[in-house]
């Protein structure tokens, strides 16, 4: 107190400036884990120069719930629904990889229209999740309109997924061996229907409003700008690194299911600013509403599962004829099928990049080991270089352009 | 193969590339459902990694992700896998190296920046160590966390649970309780190798059976072995009622009332 009382009354010393002529140290700031830019539960120690962001560390793991643990304690179709939980905006996504990786392991074929019904229903599910995040990358760096349309149309599609499977986001609708149940005839009318009017219309009113917006280009272009160097040391996957100008797709590249029979254009960046990230995952859309009319024009006839009985359990009406058929409804919900010994790792194209799955089996009903590779992991911990240099709001434009979920990062 | 898993280009020369370009630091390396695994020395491994990833006809540029394996039985418990992928070439490999609790793993970041979080997780999920890792702290458990939950033997509960304190107005950490045992099925076949004792077998490897009884040809030559009073007293398998299995009565209530003649309806169906 006796300091403070000279201070006020001038008495200091004049090698020790105060009041006036103070020197301006680096300041540490928290932002989150409590934060609407944030997307979650990220928590950001910055080191700021003024409004200069000096260093970054992300600190994650705030929504951890030890999937992974859980995991090996379940069968492998328990296990399912927390693929659903990891990335809460693109959920079918995740299950992919998942049945991929069991698939392989069994080395289980998969009828047509099960593996067409799938790729129908991931695309749908990138065109939600990029809808999410474009709408809040805009909202992230200011502006309003076009994340309430893309709501609109973002609420169409958890319709459509709860017409599939009967949840709108949970949905745990691709099984190993096929889907859950059929897609109805009318429900597949009607996405080709949505495709054709609804979301080219308010989607393109939507990005229209922003993609030559002054302002919007003020806060995105050049703005962490990635290099393909290290857009590849880092370990960037998805719209990350096809922004850098990598036309890396393993939609393209390591075909699954019948994506070697679409046909579709790999969008890139030319600068690896956030700008083109954007842009990539709008170009994205459009190809994705092209991969689904063709599911839907090219959709064959036939099972939706594998007649596997050692695997897919019987239908209901099946059960009530055969007593086979109960034995094996039976089984396959209490103990669950075995998977042989071995280990895969199968990685598909989430709508955020490469998700894969390390899966070790031990020949048992339940998994060895499952290890999940979020994106996001990877992505997130590029935050520092990408940071570095630029002006504390662009971190909140810089984080929308990675489309980060949470549920995905901390598992 | 069947399933309609990622394709990626053919494992053919592979094997024999990475023999070629590793040599001596190359442990061991076989193919398994479509995919490569190979297990280097842990101490080569910087060398092996730089190598795969420079050398003509490998070219993996990318480390995608590393995790951890946990064998409590094998005296390295652990395996670390590091899938690479090349983008080059559209291939994956596996790279697989053994560690315990107290050797550490050279850490590969200055090959690829990316390996910082993805190391952090493994020493945060299994204890692992890497020698060299400027930043090796936890990264998915919660600030002052004990113990490496991935670890086999580390129950899926934990051992404590936080919960925010009304009289302390702050959160607080308890050990875990459980208003319910976890439950675990086991589901071996009784059948096909169960290794517990299924109830009421617990006698069976105690003791021998029944002897078999002597056939004809034997009782009709005395000269052998002593048979009928002679011999031993073969013991029987049921001697006492203890020997039974059945036990006591379940309560002595219970027993008076079993005794009783007449069971109310009990005569209806004749």
């Amino acid at each position: 107190m006796a300091d403070y009382l000279e201070e006020i009354q001038g008495e200091t010393d004049a090698a020790d400036p105060t009041v006036g002529d103070t020197e301006i140290a680096n300041y540490t700031i928290n932002f989150g884990p409590q934060h609407p830019a944030a997307h979650g539960v990220l928590r950001l120690v910055m080191e700021l120069d003024g409004e200069i962001v000096e260093r970054v560390d992300p600190h994650v793991g705030l929504l951890h719930r030890g999937t992974e643990k859980l995991i090996e304690h379940k069968t492998y179709l328990q296990a399912l629904p927390y693929f659903d939980r990891l990335d809460y905006a693109s959920p079918l996504c995740q299950e992919h990889s998942f049945v991929l990786a069991i698939e392989k392991l069994l080395d289980l074929e998969v009828p047509l229209r099960a593996q067409y019904l799938r790729v129908l229903f991931a695309e749908l599910t990138r065109i939600s999740n990029h809808l999410l995040n474009l709408g809040s990358h805009v909202m992230d760096v200011g502006a309003m309109t076009p994340n309430l349309w893309l709501f609109e149309l973002r609420e169409d599609c958890l319709n459509f997924f709860e017409r599939v499977s009967g949840a709108r986001m949970h949905s745990a609708w691709f099984r190993p061996g096929g889907v859950h149940q059929d897609a109805p005839l009318k429900l597949l009318a009607d996405i080709a229907d949505w495709l054709d009017t609804r979301l080219p219309e308010l989607f393109e009113d939507a990005i229209s409003l922003v993609v030559d917006n002054r302002i919007f280009k003020q806060r995105n272009v050049d703005i962490a700008v990635v290099s393909k160097d290290d857009a590849i040391r880092w370990g960037f996957s998805g719209p990350m690194i096809r922004g850098s100008g990598l036309p890396w797709d393993l939609r393209k590249s390591q075909p699954y299911d019948v994506y070697d029979r679409m046909d579709f254009e790999v969008p890139v960046g030319t600068k690896g600013d956030c700008y083109d990230r954007f842009m990539v995952r709008v170009e994205e859309v459009r190809q994705s509403s092209r991969i689904i009319k063709q599911c839907i024009a090219e959709l064959p006839e036939g099972p939706i599962a594998s007649l596997d009985r050692k695997v897919v359990p019987p239908k209901r009406a099946e059960m009530k004829q055969s007593m086979e058929a109960l034995i094996h409804h039976f089984k396959l919900y209490t103990e669950g099928f075995h998977v042989p010994a071995g280990e895969v790792y199968v990685a598909t194209e989430s709508p955020k990049g490469e998700f894969g799955v390390h899966l070790v089996s031990d020949g048992t009903n339940k998994p060895y080991r499952c290890k999940i590779r979020p994106t996001a992991f990877s992505h997130l911990q590029a935050m520092d270089f990408m940071c570095k240099g630029h002006m504390l709001a662009d971190a909140t434009a810089i984080l929308g352009a990675i489309d980060v979920v949470f549920g995905e990062c901390d598992r | 193969m069947a399933s309609p898993a990622p394709v990626i280009a053919s494992n053919e020369g592979v094997a024999d590339a990475v023999k070629a370009a590793l040599g001596d630091s190359l442990v061991h390396a076989h193919e398994a459902v479509n995919e490569i695994s190979v297990t280097v020395r842990r101490e080569a491994l910087a060398e092996a990694m730089i190598a795969l990833r420079d050398s003509d006809g490998l070219e993996y540029q990318q480390l995608m992700e590393i995790s951890g394996v946990d064998y409590p039985d094998r005296p390295e418990r652990f395996e670390v896998c590091y899938h690479l992928l090349s983008l080059t070439r559209n291939h994956r490999i596996r790279i697989k190296v053994t560690t315990d609790e107290e050797m550490s793993v050279p850490s590969i970041t200055h090959i690829w920046p990316v390996d910082g979080w993805l190391e952090r997780e493994v020493f945060d999920m299994y204890g692992v160590l890497f020698e060299g890792n400027p930043d090796l702290r936890r990264i998915l458990t919660d600030y002052g966390f004990r113990g490496h939950p991935q670890r086999k033997d580390f129950p899926l509960t934990g051992y404590v649970e936080m919960r925010y304190s009304e009289e302390h107005k702050r959160v607080v950490y308890e050990p875990v309780e459980l208003a319910q045992d976890f439950r675990s099925f086991d589901f071996m076949s009784p059948w096909e190798g169960a290794e517990y004792i299924l109830p009421g077998d617990e006698k069976a490897g105690e003791q021998e059976g029944a002897p078999t009884p002597v056939t004809a040809e034997e009782q009709g030559d005395g000269e052998k072995e002593p048979v009928g009073d002679d011999a031993e007293p073969t013991p029987k398998t049921t001697d006492s009622p203890e020997q039974t299995g059945a036990g006591p009565k379940a309560d002595e209530k219970a027993a008076e009332q079993s005794d009783e003649p007449d069971i109310p309806g009990g005569d209806k169906d004749g």
